[in-house]
């Protein structure tokens, strides 16, 4: 017999939720199952709650795994049922529609950024047949029916962002009046208190208008010529971690920034020097990873940097440890991966750790235990050929380290112009559990670090 | 559990008495969970499912044989299906939400049962069961847990009117209706058929509400034809019933000059002669009355609780060994020797129902964009037709049409 394929779509169980963690699975492929039999355990934001399957058949293949978060309204198993296969009509909810969509109750649940619209026709289009035409109250307005507002109006509605221009400001009777009488608010000069357009500033524009034709049409402002292209993309994934996690850092921690040019000359020597030795022959040795070196030295001499302020315990954490985090560049966006015990490592360890690191999140294949828990984090800004930057902050952590590009520049030296290799570093720290003094001297010891690499045999 | 436990109790003072302690903290939990004991506790059928004889109220169940017994168990059984059907419904996102009443079926059916036909009921939004006693079709309140209509029955052909959300409103609307009927001289008349009543249902947790207190009160001045039934299940959603009150919640009836009465929950024949009584008062002019009908929720308040959160196991293993259903069953066995035939029957009725239940869920069709205007006056409204108009305007303004 030949069953049907059925999705089972991640419910909404309680009201307005929008996404769920599988606990357990009851089930396992090939598991005959009844009409209600509980099949996985969920759990909400709200509630530990078991699903029943809502059909009978078989298991065919499991979606989500436990521990992972799935969105309501996906699909997260399929059931092989023994029933006839249905005409093709629309979809019934929990079903999987033509266009391959599990069509969801109406009412909850709707995942922010993730609304799609239908469009709406063009004001100029040809009216709908059946319904009456848009605006029943309208009097008998005068001329401005004929010169129809540029369509700008109706992209208000449902897009306010995208209209640039300031939004006339004017109460709802007014407002109300102004539409009645078919009078563009943008275009009334208005006379109130604080730019306010009063009820006299409409009238007053409509008995000007009397020769409407006599205005032209002006272009609308900023708006988005018809056809000029912009494209809109659902804020999901790692865009939208990335959103929330910058402005979670840039509206809790206080953030410094500190600026620090640096000859770097005999830092490059070395690496020179070193690459051409038989220990590094096989080993990617860039610039970063004299810069991590540096950074995990220097975090020795000021703890403060390596460490976590941890509001809810009124406490702050000093590791001993530096979890270094590498910002990285990834076809996923923006990704954090970390260098366990980076302090313990040498120079030939951590640059072989960082070209694994790279090339892994690179392909994307970074496993999320390595995206958490770092406790310091350097950002290369300088591979896009940029001098420097204000990072923000890893959420959680102390300092940020931005690294700009390394390239030959004008550079006095005994007193004399040379030209010398030179980067710039810019440390952006939370002013909360670092001072100025510690930020600075930091700074100061990964510059002297990385100026005079033999420095390092003194600390 | 949850009461401060610091309170110390006053002392009541009265001019010219001596003064008397307030029951204490322990007195009162005791007083508020003396569930299956005491002599204010109607009872006419144990949990083990033994006929109790009570020499008050046995007369108002004289009629109740074996067939209507089996005919109340079906009541309890189908109800109780339905109810677990609608809860999968949801979990399967058929439905925006359910309200289960799991637990308290003896309560409703014993209730709904009482009702004479010209009586008139007000619920609240767990009164499946009234709404099965007053043949309301059980697909018929799909439609306001799926949001696709906001109850959709005759009130007035079925005597139930429609689910009310907001706590305890509905004691307002009832009391109203019950003052109605006594204006209309349908109270107390010479032929008893021809008299009527309301009942009124809501929660432990809505006796804390203004509006119960208010219908109190104006029913109980204007000698009211309405009976007052408090399902107390224990919680009101996370809160216990010693949050809400001091004293039993029936006593309560004392302090408004009407007589109160606390009756087991879970005992449909206890329910069945309480309200017929009840409302036997009320229509013979001598209401309003109180009844608190002493059950429990075995399930959550909604689906989008989760009552292990803030109540304990072992308060649900309790409540199990008094389950509504499970009394009538073992009476049925061992006192009219009723055969596993009727279980079937029943069993057999019950995934019947639920099937065409789920069918006719499914199946719900979403409702035309002007349905919400159509029933809201009989002969139309300038206004609502030109909400309606500018409505119908705004979804012909998209594109392509429907879903």
């Amino acid at each position: 017999m030949i069953g049907v394929r059925r999705e089972f779509a991640m419910p909404d169980v309680g009201e307005g939720l929008t996404e769920a963690e599988i606990v357990t699975w009851h089930v396992a492929p090939g598991d005959t199952v009844t009409v209600n039999q509980v099949i996985v355990e969920i759990e909400t934001a709200k509630a530990a709650v078991e699903l029943p399957c809502p059909y009978a058949g078989t298991i065919g293949e499991l979606l989500a795994e436990p521990g992972q978060t799935v969105d309501v309204g996906a699909p997260i198993v399929t059931i092989e049922t023994a029933e006839a296969a249905p005409e093709a009509a629309g979809a019934k909810i929990g079903e999987v529609g033509a266009d391959g969509r599990v069509a969801n109750l109406v009412g909850y649940g709707a995942r922010p950024g993730s609304v799609t619209r239908r469009k709406r026709r063009p004001a100029g289009g040809e009216p709908p047949a059946a319904p009456p035409p848009p605006e029943p109250a309208q009097p008998a307005a005068p001329a401005p029916r004929a010169q129809p507002d540029p369509p700008a109006a109706s992209t208000a509605a449902t897009n306010g962002a995208a209209v640039g221009g300031t939004v006339p400001l004017a109460k709802p009777p007014v407002r109300k009046l102004a539409r009645d009488l078919g009078v563009d608010l943008r275009r009334v000069t208005p006379t109130g208190a604080d730019g306010v357009i009063t009820r006299e500033d409409v009238r007053a524009h409509a008995e000007s208008a009397g020769e409407p034709a006599a205005e032209p049409a002006p272009a609308p402002v900023a708006a988005p010529r018809p056809g000029g292209g912009e494209r809109r993309e659902p804020i999901r994934g790692v865009r939208r971690a990335t959103a929330a996690a910058m402005v979670s850092s840039a509206f809790t921690a206080p953030h410094v920034t500190e600026f620090l040019a640096v000859d770097v000359t005999a830092t490059m020597r070395l690496r020179d020097r070193l690459r051409r030795s038989r220990e590094y022959a096989d080993v990617p040795l860039t610039p970063l990873a004299f810069v991590a070196k540096a950074v995990c030295l220097a975090a020795r001499r000021t703890p403060a940097v390596n460490a976590h302020w941890d509001e809810a315990a009124g406490e702050i954490v000093y590791y001993d440890r530096v979890q270094l985090g590498i910002a990285a560049a990834t076809p996923r966006g923006l990704m954090v991966p970390k260098i366990r015990d980076a302090d313990a490592l040498g120079l030939r360890e951590l640059a072989v750790a960082l070209g694994e690191l790279t090339a892994t999140a690179r392909s994307g294949k970074t496993p999320p235990a390595d995206l958490v828990g770092g406790t310091f984090t350097i950002t290369n800004v300088g591979v896009f050929g940029v001098d420097t930057g204000t990072p923000i902050l890893n959420p959680g952590e102390a300092a940020i380290l931005a690294v700009g590009a390394i390239k030959p520049a004008p550079w006095v030296v005994d007193g004399e112009l040379a030209v010398r290799t030179v980067c710039q570093l810019a440390l952006s720290f939370d002013h909360r559990l670092v001072d100025g003094e510690q930020g600075s001297r930091f700074l100061a010891d990964v510059g002297a670090l990385l100026s005079d690499p033999g420095l390092a045999l003194t600390w | 559990m949850s009461v401060p436990p610091d309170r110390t109790p006053p002392t009541v003072e009265i001019a010219g008495a001596p003064p008397v302690p307030a029951p204490t903290r322990e007195q009162v939990l005791a007083g508020l969970r003396a569930t299956d004991s005491g002599d204010d506790f109607v009872q006419l059928m144990t949990p083990e499912g033994q006929r109790v004889a009570n020499p008050e109220f046995d007369r108002y169940v004289t009629d109740v044989d074996a067939d209507a017994l089996k005919a109340l168990h079906r009541d309890m059984a189908l109800v109780r299906r339905f109810d677990r059907e609608a809860n999968a419904l949801q979990r399967q996102g058929q439905l925006g939400i359910w309200v289960p009443l799991l637990g308290q079926e003896a309560a409703q059916i014993g209730a709904g049962r009482a009702m004479q036909p010209q009586d008139m009921a007000f619920p609240s939004y767990r009164e499946h069961g009234i709404a099965w006693t007053r043949g309301v079709d059980p697909t018929e309140l799909l439609g306001i847990f799926r949001g696709t209509d906001h109850g959709a029955w005759d009130p007035r052909e079925h005597g139930f009117h429609l689910y009310t959300i907001v706590i305890g409103n509905q004691v307002l609307n009832a009391t109203g209706y019950a003052m109605g009927q006594r204006f209309e001289g349908r109270v107390g008349g010479e032929d008893p058929a021809g008299n009527e009543a309301t009942i009124c249902f809501f929660g432990d947790g809505a006796t804390s509400q203004g509006d119960v207190h208010e219908g109190f009160v104006w029913a109980a001045v204007y000698d009211a034809p309405v009976v007052f039934y408090c399902q107390n299940n224990q919680w009101a959603i996370s809160e216990p019933t010693e949050r809400q009150s001091r004293v039993p919640l029936y006593r309560r009836a004392a302090g408004y000059g009407f007589p109160g009465i606390r009756v087991d929950g879970n005992d449909v024949l206890a329910c069945l002669a309480v309200t017929r009584w009840a409302l036997e008062e009320c229509r013979s002019g001598n209401g309003p009355v109180l009844v608190e009908a002493f059950t429990y929720r075995m399930d959550a308040h909604t689906t989008s609780d989760d009552p292990t959160r803030y109540r304990l196991a072992d308060e649900l293993e309790l409540w199990k060994l008094k389950d509504p259903i499970e009394r009538v069953r073992v009476n049925l066995v061992r006192e009219h020797g009723v055969g596993q035939d009727h279980f079937d029957a029943v069993q057999a009725e019950s995934d019947e129902l639920a099937a065409r239940f789920r069918r006719f869920c499914v199946e719900l069709p979403q409702p035309a964009p002007d349905r919400m205007f159509s029933q809201v006056y009989a002969e139309g409204s300038a206004q609502v037709d030109a909400q309606r108009e500018a409505f119908l305007a705004y979804h012909a303004s998209f594109e392509e049409a429907g879903r």
